[in-house]
């Protein structure tokens, strides 16, 4: 054993002016201190979408709290116009559209993320499988995720929610097993360019077992394409429950959620005429789904940004 | 004299690092007459692809020409417009990459892309042109200079691709062309077919040439004046016989290090590792025929051989990566399970590797201190504190500071991250580390730390090294025996002496006097006696 430490030529190397100047602009230690820098650096749009997340997902959260009624409340007057008391008036059976709106933040929003993160369980982790078992399993399980993909997603999805009826519990499996295929698709591509790399051979000849591989050597190096993506899954998630329950099928009655909350009030365009305002009610809700998308594209767009290295 | 056709003064470019700008040349002079080749010569991040691509009035994205004046025969390149710019490059200035494979469109015929800069330059028409690259093909030596052409970039050699490439870059008759790292790329038995072949068609065509290269060898047999970079600074310039007769500064010197080291061999022994006559296949495609390999304790034995001789794949099979077809791995007089799978986790831990690229073979999200901790956790079931402080012991025998385990491998020097592979081999405490060109990617001086750590860990604690390299030079350094490989067999096994010195096979033979000598007529002689 050596009892000095001599410095080495790379050391040499590195003490030098021209590179130090590289060593000054270390990146911060702890996590919280990297997350800091990150988010300073954020451009306005990722700003304002953090804000609009943010202020939803309180929504969400405080929901009860914030709500003026209850969330299944019936009141004597159905389509009641905008009013003090209803500051967004009634809807056809005479809930107040206000509260409604506020708790179809909490639903619509928590089963689009539970459905996202399940159909991320299922399709990143069967994705790394494919990716580090490769051969036969594969093989086998991309072509199961190109024969799903091959049958129209909504289309599909309607069908399997008339067949196992349209409980919260089987939408949420029957979407995120129908998104998952995409998931699955991103995580086998982008796990391909990292599979092939030494550490994970140097992991597979120390004897390291899959679960390992897949979580200490790939995940941590696909994160940034995938945190991306999550975003993105979500808005689409959502948009495909605000749909199906615009068709009648999604989220059923009494629970609140923006897509039934469009279809119900749709007819209150004709009232345009007589009353803008409550013209304008079924607008309010599509306008929350349209906000919420917008703004988690805006965060989305920015980690991409950052994931690919791109500069302005 | 007349004046120089490229005239460099004070010249300093600057790289973006974040949001500040670093300045990588620091004001360097260059000098450049018609006809006359310079080689410009240094480490890897000593700015001579910088400096040469500044001689073409070019900064790669993210840099910029911050200062100093580039005169190109009475134009100032730093005041033209981009419009001017163009109008030289691929012209009157080109360019030759270091990857050849990578500069081709795979979707065009040779003979288009080669003749493409000349007839957009207007310098010919078309079927004149062609005519013209078919003649540059005949001077360049490409074997079928009528038909090449008509090939796609796969279809041909890589030692072909540079000389086609090289084509492309006569093909305007430029007054200048910068060599980056031409043959870096390429086998030893095919560099010298192109490093002859570039030589005669600039002399021939009486082109003026900068050649960028960290092989001085390579570049004696070249230029005519060596310029010396480091970290962005002129070290020193002269005539190359006057540099490798007396190099002025140490550091000049110290860029043949490796060439210094000299390890006594010692030989015999209990063997370690035995390859018993192992065939191996991808698919179909044969690639081992009954090879065998004898490693003994505690000694190195290098494995030698051009790129597709199958040494890489003999590490494979002991590695138990791909099983072998036939013939068996025996590890201390034990047979080795053929599969990774079957192999037990001491048997594992017994055989480590390290890899070429360190770059590639750390995980880039781990700490230093979680990459060599770990194989203390899972073979010798080490955990905090105790783990720490072996951590830091290893870190001293690579002869890094203790600090380096909270540091991310992006930000090491490649020689330190392939010590901290060296380190995580070591912390499985192996009887046998197979070392797969572990040195080919580093600088000289760095090559030289690194073999010197590898021979004195060896002989801490008698670990045996199975070599894989295709340079002779490193081999002549560590090896105890040598095993030469061609196209998947074995031509020959025995120890260092033996082998270095006639008679030798063939194979062997043209291998050994492939590699480049620190002598400017080595080339020439080479010339002649073929």
């Amino acid at each position: 054993m050596t009892d000095r430490i001599a410095p080495t030529p790379e050391a040499a190397a590195l003490s030098d002016p021209a590179v130090s100047v590289v060593g000054d602009a270390r990146v911060p230690k702890t996590w919280r201190g990297r997350a800091w820098t990150t988010l300073r650096s954020a451009p306005p749009t990722a700003v304002f979408g953090m804000l609009v997340i943010a202020v939803y997902v309180v929504t969400a959260v405080f929901a009860p709290l914030l709500a003026p009624y209850g969330e299944a409340a019936v009141f004597p007057t159905p389509f009641d116009a905008w009013s003090s008391e209803h500051p967004l008036g009634t809807d056809q059976i005479g809930r107040d559209v206000m509260s409604r709106l506020i708790y179809g933040a909490r639903n619509t929003m928590g089963i689009a993320l539970a459905t996202t993160v399940l159909s991320f369980l299922i399709g990143g982790g069967l994705g790394l499988w494919a990716v580090i078992a490769q051969g036969w399993t594969d093989q086998i399980l991309s072509r199961v995720v190109d024969v799903l993909m091959a049958i129209p997603a909504l289309i599909f999805a309607l069908m399997l929610l008339s067949i196992f009826g349209s409980s919260v519990l089987s939408l949420i499996l029957i979407i995120a097993v129908l998104d998952s295929t995409r998931v699955f698709r991103l995580t086998r591509a982008v796990g391909m360019g990292v599979v092939v790399m030494d550490y994970v051979e140097a992991a597979r000849l120390r004897g390291e077992g899959l679960g390992w591989i897949m979580r200490r050597e790939i995940l941590p190096n696909i994160a940034p394409p995938l945190v991306a993506e999550f975003g993105l899954r979500f808005s689409f998630v959502f948009l495909t429950i605000a749909a199906l329950s615009f068709l009648g099928l999604g989220i059923q009655p009494p629970l609140a959620d923006w897509g039934s909350m469009v279809r119900d009030g749709a007819s209150m365009i004709q009232f345009a005429p007589y009353d803008l305002r409550m013209g304008l009610t079924p607008f309010v809700p599509a306008g929350a789904i349209a906000l919420l998308t917008v703004a988690v594209n805006f965060v989305v767009d920015w980690l991409l940004h950052r994931a690919s290295g791109l500069k302005e | 004299m007349a004046s120089p056709l490229l005239e460099m003064k004070d010249v300093r470019v600057e790289g973006r690092t974040g949001e500040a700008w670093t300045e990588i040349v620091h004001g360097v002079d260059l000098t450049l007459h018609r006809g006359e080749v310079l080689g410009l010569i240094g480490e890897s991040g000593a700015g001579k692809s910088t400096l040469g691509l500044a001689a073409m009035g070019y900064a790669r994205p993210g840099c910029r020409i911050s200062g100093g004046a580039i005169t190109f025969d009475g134009i100032d390149l730093r005041a033209a417009s981009d419009a001017t710019l163009r109008g030289l490059w691929g012209g009157r200035m080109a360019y030759v990459a270091q990857s050849a494979a990578a500069a081709f469109n795979p979707a065009h015929r040779l003979i288009d892309q080669t003749v493409e800069a000349a007839v957009a330059h207007g310098a010919h028409g078309g079927a004149s042109a062609r005519e013209d690259a078919v003649a540059l093909y005949e001077a360049l030596r490409l074997p079928d200079p009528g038909e090449i052409g008509f090939r796609y970039p796969h279809q041909v050699s890589g030692g072909q691709l540079q000389r086609v490439m090289t084509a492309m870059a006569m093909a305007g008759r430029p007054d200048l062309i910068v060599f980056d790292e031409p043959t870096t790329a390429l086998d030893v038995t095919t560099q010298v077919g192109v490093l002859k072949a570039m030589r005669d068609a600039v002399e021939r065509f009486d082109t003026a040439a900068i050649y960028i290269t960290h092989d001085l060898a390579v570049v004696a047999q070249m230029a005519d004046r060596i310029k010396v970079l480091r970290y962005g600074d002129e070290v020193e310039e002269a005539e190359t016989r006057a540099m490798l007769d007396a190099p002025r500064e140490d550091y000049t010197r110290s860029l043949w290090a490796v060439r210094s080291i000299r390890k006594p061999e010692v030989t015999g022994g209990a063997v370690q590792l035995a390859i018993k006559g192992v065939d191996a296949a991808y698919g179909t495609a044969k690639v081992l025929h009954d090879v065998s390999i004898a490693v003994p304790k505690g000694r190195t034995v290098a494995v030698v051989g051009e790129s597709g001789s199958g040494k890489s794949t003999a590490a494979r099979v002991v590695t138990g990566l791909l099983p072998p077809t036939s013939g068996t791995v025996e590890f201390d007089g034990e047979a080795l399970p053929p599969t990774l799978k079957a192999r037990s986790k001491e048997q594992k831990r017994r055989l480590q590797m390290i890899y070429q690229m360190a770059d590639t073979a750390m995980n880039p999200k781990q700490t230093i201190g979680e990459i060599i901790g770990r194989p203390l956790s899972f073979y010798h079931g080490l955990s905090g504190a105790e783990r720490r402080a072996r951590v830091a012991d290893l870190l001293e025998m690579i002869e890094l500071p203790p600090d380096y385990a909270d540091r991310l491998p992006g930000e090491l020097s490649g020689g330190q991250k392939q010590r901290v592979c060296i380190a995580r081999a070591l912390a499985a405490e192996p009887d046998l580390i197979i070392c797969d060109e572990v040195t080919s990617a580093l600088d000289q001086i760095v090559q030289e730390g690194i073999l010197k750590l590898l021979m004195r860990l060896q002989k801490e604690f008698g670990i045996a090294y199975l070599f894989i390299t295709h340079d002779i030079a490193t081999v002549e350094a560590i090896a105890d025996e040598i095993v030469v490989m061609n196209q998947g067999r074995v031509v020959e096994q025995g120890p260092k002496s033996e082998i270095l010195s006639p008679p030798h096979p063939e194979y062997t033979e043209l291998l050994l006097a492939s590699v480049p000598e620190m002598d400017p007529d080595w080339l020439t002689r080479q010339t002649e006696g073929a």
